[in-house]
């Protein structure tokens, strides 16, 4: 039996949990999960000031907590933690083992930048207009898949870093390292995508984004545990988390993370495979264990998904609250006045009371009467110092709007997009570095 | 009228601009209920002003669940809306207060 555990869902993750799962989770191999949608055009943006860096900000927080145990348990690692620059990544984690006096072998799988390889005509996923629409880019990134991360398992590697890597490959990679299955082997692929699909955002499968109380209680919310997967040779698995822990995995919570952003459920395109988690059967086995089978695959995508950043512009943000009776009416009055205002100046604003319409742009209780309600207005401009007009506006309603306006703030942050296109394989060429700790090389 | 608070769970998800919403029946002899009522239409007219593109319907019965894939209803995509909530996470919420 394969036990991989995942240690963090995204970049800001609790670090606690992972250690837990490290130290007391008996495992094979432990995935650190860190880049969302625009992490990585921010770590290019990071990389662009400083060559040396450009990696998860928090990588060295998380690798030198880590590392005594995972090297104690002999438990490899694997993460994307690397980001824009995952060279540079696997430099600062061999400096830490070394400090640490732990020998330790990393490989480093590179390749997902494929800036340069574009051209600036390939069309975006997203609206089929061209990619030179977008400017300037900042970044382009490859979802590599296994084929890109079997290399760098086998060189034995204690830990693997990577960029851009599909999600569940990070996790369907060990299996098919451990058991030797084919690329082509699409029922065990897609079986095992699936298990990395439940595992890949941590805490979510164990009760975290599920919790309403008196309705889906979760115990234990504030010692969340995370989750690992007992995989067999066919792909089948038991989820679970360490005894002890906070949470809860069974049917509910599994279902919910099954589906999650499953734009077809009978297509779920990665790298690796073309999976349908429509024929998936879930199985409680006990308490917190929920054993998962009967994904099927077909085939696999003859292209590549790219992940393209760029640099959108600017966004102003204002807010005030008002309080007590007559609160709501107050907030309206307030952002009619900021809408005549501002009328005209930007080409997208954004009017909320938060309290009552901000999530949704509506409220969907018929008869509402909160307490407080606060304004707050957003705009995209193409200057941070036309951005920075909406806070002003808006913080100008202390003296010129109604009364009781408290608690304004205000917020100018530049806006980095992200479209999508699609390359063909044979334009990416993925690639694996080797970097040892000198304490390693001694014991060799 | 019941609302699909009482019957179902509900997740929300983003790819782009297109949300994912997941209803899950707590119970699988709901399941046919939803499937009968829960209709592209009527999510349609429950999110009006909200999902305004394509809706697709998947009808899972081995989880007792629906899988509603909804175009254009991220005003802009996460990256560049001006939303507070750009993932549209919180429409799992708004879902629920369906009358079924």
């Amino acid at each position: 039996m394969l036990r991989i555990g995942c240690g963090a869902g995204f970049a800001g993750d609790r670090l606690d949990a992972a250690l837990v799962l490290a130290r007391r989770g008996e495992l094979d191999y432990l995935v650190l999960e860190c880049l969302a949608e625009r992490t990585i055009a921010l770590a290019q943006l990071r990389r662009r000031k400083d060559p040396a860096r450009g990696y998860d900000p928090r990588l060295e927080q998380r690798i030198e907590q880590l590392l005594p145990a995972l090297s104690a348990k002999r438990t490899r690692l694997i993460s994307n933690m690397g980001a824009a620059n995952p060279l540079a990544a696997a430099e600062v984690i061999v400096a830490l083992a070394r400090r640490l006096g732990i020998a330790l072998k990393v490989a480093v799988v590179t390749g997902d930048d494929v800036l340069n390889a574009l051209t600036g005509n390939e069309r975006t996923l997203e609206s089929g207009v061209p990619l030179s629409t977008y400017a300037p880019l900042v970044s382009a990134n490859a979802y590599l898949g296994c084929a890109a991360l079997l290399p760098a398992l086998a060189t034995g590697a204690d830990v693997v870093i990577t960029g851009r890597v599909a999600d569940p490959s990070l996790f369907l990679a060990p299996m098919m390292h451990h058991y030797g299955w084919s690329q082509d082997d699409y029922a065990r692929l897609a079986q095992g995508t699936c298990v990395g699909h439940l595992l890949e955002c941590a805490g979510q499968i164990c009760g975290g984004y599920f919790a309403d109380p008196g309705r889906k209680d979760v115990p234990n919310m504030a010692w969340l545990g995370f989750p690992f997967a007992d995989v067999d040779e066919e792909g089948n698995a038991t989820i679970g988390k360490v005894s002890g822990t906070g949470g809860r995995i069974d049917l509910a919570t599994t279902k919910e993370q099954l589906l999650y952003e499953v734009t077809d459920p009978h297509g779920y395109l990665t790298p690796d495979v073309i999976a349908d988690f429509s024929t998936v059967q879930l199985a409680e086995r006990g308490p917190d264990r929920v054993a998962v089978s009967g994904a099927s695959g077909a085939g696999r995508p003859p292209q590549l998904k790219v992940s393209v950043g760029y640099l959108a512009g600017y966004v102003g943000e204002g807010e005030i609250g008002y309080g007590g009776t007559n609160a709501l009416a107050r907030g309206r009055l307030a952002a009619e006045i900021v809408r005549k205002r501002l009328n005209g100046q930007f080409e997208e604003l954004r009017v909320d009371l938060i309290g009552s319409t901000s999530l949704n742009s509506r409220s969907f209780f018929a008869d509402e009467n909160p307490y407080e309600v606060r304004l707050r207005v957003a705009a995209r401009a193409p200057t941070a110092e036309r951005a920075a007009v909406v806070g002003d506006e808006v913080e100008a309603l202390y003296t010129n709007g109604p009364a009781g306006g408290g608690g304004t703030r205000k917020y100018v942050h530049e806006q980095i997009g992200i479209v999508s296109t699609l390359i063909d394989r044979d334009r990416v060429q993925p690639g694996v570095a080797i970097l040892e700790s000198a304490s390693h090389a001694e014991a060799l | 009228m019941p609302k699909l608070y009482d019957i179902a769970h509900c997740r929300a998800g983003d790819k782009g601009e297109t949300s994912i919403l997941s209803v899950i029946a707590y119970h699988a002899d709901d399941y046919p209920m939803l499937v009968e009522r829960m209709t592209v239409a009527a999510v349609r007219q429950h999110l009006a002003g909200i999902a305004q593109g394509e809706i697709r319907r998947y009808e899972l019965p081995n989880l007792g669940a629906l899988q509603f894939v909804c175009a254009h209803s991220l005003s802009g995509g996460v990256t560049t809306s001006l939303a507070l909530d750009a993932h549209g996470k919180s429409l799992s919420s708004a879902l629920l207060e369906m009358e079924i």
